[in-house]
C-alpha cells in the first residue's frame, strides 16, 4: 500500500508526534515557577560574570586553517592505505605527488611566517644613572596578550 | 498547567490510577545532580559505580541542575558553599528533592562545636527529604535513603492532601 516514501513520511509523522506528545505532556505536568535566580547560568553556583560572547583571537584562525588542511591529508591517507596492496607503484607515486604538494604548502606557509606565534614584548624599565627610563609609554591595550 | 502543584480539590478513582502511573514514572528516574563536597562523595561515587551500581534504581548523575530530580548534599557544607548550594538548589527544576548525606551535612558532625566554618546542617539553607545518617555512610545506607525517597515520591498525589 505504501510507497517507499510513504514510508518516511509516516516516520515524520510519528517523530513530530513523540517529541510534540512528550511537550505537551510535560507542559501539563511541570509547575511553572520561574524566578530570576532559576533562570541563571549554570556556573557550578557561582555567579556568572561577564558576557558568554567572547572574542577569540583572530591568529587563532590561521592554525585552524593550516591544521583542517594536513587534517583532510590524513583522512586521503586512510583509504588509500587499505586499498593500497591492491594498486602497487602508481598509488605509491600518486600519493608522493599529493604529499609533496601539500609539502610545497607547509613550506609556504612556515616562509611566510603563519606558524609563529608572535608574543607580545612588554617593555620593561632599565635604569639610566639610577633613574628609571620606559623607551615607549605603552597604551594598556599594547600590553594585553 | 501545572497539574503536579496538586490543582485538584478532590481525589477520585481516575486521579489516583493517573497517580501511581506518574509517581511509578518519577521514582523510578531520580536523576541526581552530579557533586561532591567532601568524604561523602567518595561514597557516593562508589554507589554510583560498578560494584553497586545506583543505575538499577533508575538514578544516575547529570552534570546539570536543569535535568536533575534529586540534589545528594554528601559532605561537609562549608559556610562559603553554603550559598553555592542554595544556588544550585535554586537553579533545580521542580519538583525537586534533597537527600542529606552524612553527619556533617545533616547536623555539622565533628564541627558541630568547634567548627566555626561549618553549616550546622544543610537544612538550615535548603528544604531536606531524607537524611542519611553515617560518617560517611556505606553505599548500602545512601541506597536505603533513595529507596526511601522514592517511597516519599509514590505517596504523593495531584490531588490536595486532606487535613486530617
Amino acid at each position: 500500500m505504501l510507497t517507499e516514501f510513504g514510508r518516511v513520511l509516516l516516520f515524520l509523522i510519528v517523530g513530530g508526534v513523540f517529541v510534540a506528545g512528550g511537550l505537551v505532556f510535560a507542559w501539563l505536568l511541570r509547575p511553572h515557577r520561574p524566578y530570576p535566580s532559576k533562570l541563571t547560568t549554570y556556573e557550578c553556583g557561582e555567579t556568572p560574570v561577564g558576557d558568554t560572547r567572547v572574542r577569540f583571537n583572530i591568529r587563532f584562525y590561521v592554525v585552524a586553517l593550516i591544521f583542517l588542511i594536513f587534517d583532510v591529508e590524513v583522512i586521503f591517507l586512510f583509504p588509500w592505505a587499505t586499498v593500497y596492496q591492491h594498486l602497487g607503484w602508481f598509488a605509491f607515486f600518486e600519493m608522493l605527488v599529493f604529499l609533496a604538494i601539500l609539502l610545497i604548502g607547509y613550506a609556504y606557509v612556515w616562509r611566510k611566517g603563519d606558524l609563529e606565534w608572535d608574543k607580545p614584548a612588554p617593555k620593561v624599565p632599565r635604569y639610566e644613572k639610577g633613574i628609571g627610563v620606559t623607551d615607549t609609554h605603552l597604551t594598556e591595550e599594547e600590553i594585553v596578550v | 498547567m501545572g497539574l503536579l502543584d496538586q490543582k485538584f480539590e478532590n481525589s477520585n478513582v481516575i486521579i489516583t490510577s493517573l497517580d501511581s502511573l506518574l509517581n511509578w514514572a518519577r521514582l523510578s528516574s531520580v536523576w541526581g545532580m552530579q557533586f561532591g563536597l567532601a568524604c561523602c562523595a567518595i561514597e557516593m561515587m562508589a554507589t554510583g559505580a560498578s560494584h553497586y551500581d545506583l543505575d538499577r534504581f533508575g538514578t544516575f548523575f547529570r552534570a546539570t541542575p536543569r535535568q536533575s530530580d534529586v540534589m545528594i548534599v554528601s559532605g561537609t557544607v562549608t559556610l562559603k558553599m553554603a550559598s553555592r548550594i542554595k544556588v544550585l538548589y535554586d537553579q533545580m527544576s521542580e519538583p525537586r528533592y534533597v537527600i542529606s548525606m552524612g553527619s556533617c551535612a545533616t547536623c555539622g558532625g565533628p564541627y558541630w562545636e568547634h567548627g566555626y566554618h561549618v553549616l550546622k546542617g544543610v537544612d538550615r539553607v535548603i528544604p531536606v527529604d531524607v537524611y542519611v545518617p553515617g560518617c560517611p555512610p556505606r553505599p548500602e545506607a545512601l541506597m536505603e535513603g533513595l529507596l526511601k525517597l522514592q517511597e516519599k515520591i509514590r505517596t504523593e498525589s495531584l490531588a490536595k492532601k486532606k487535613s486530617a
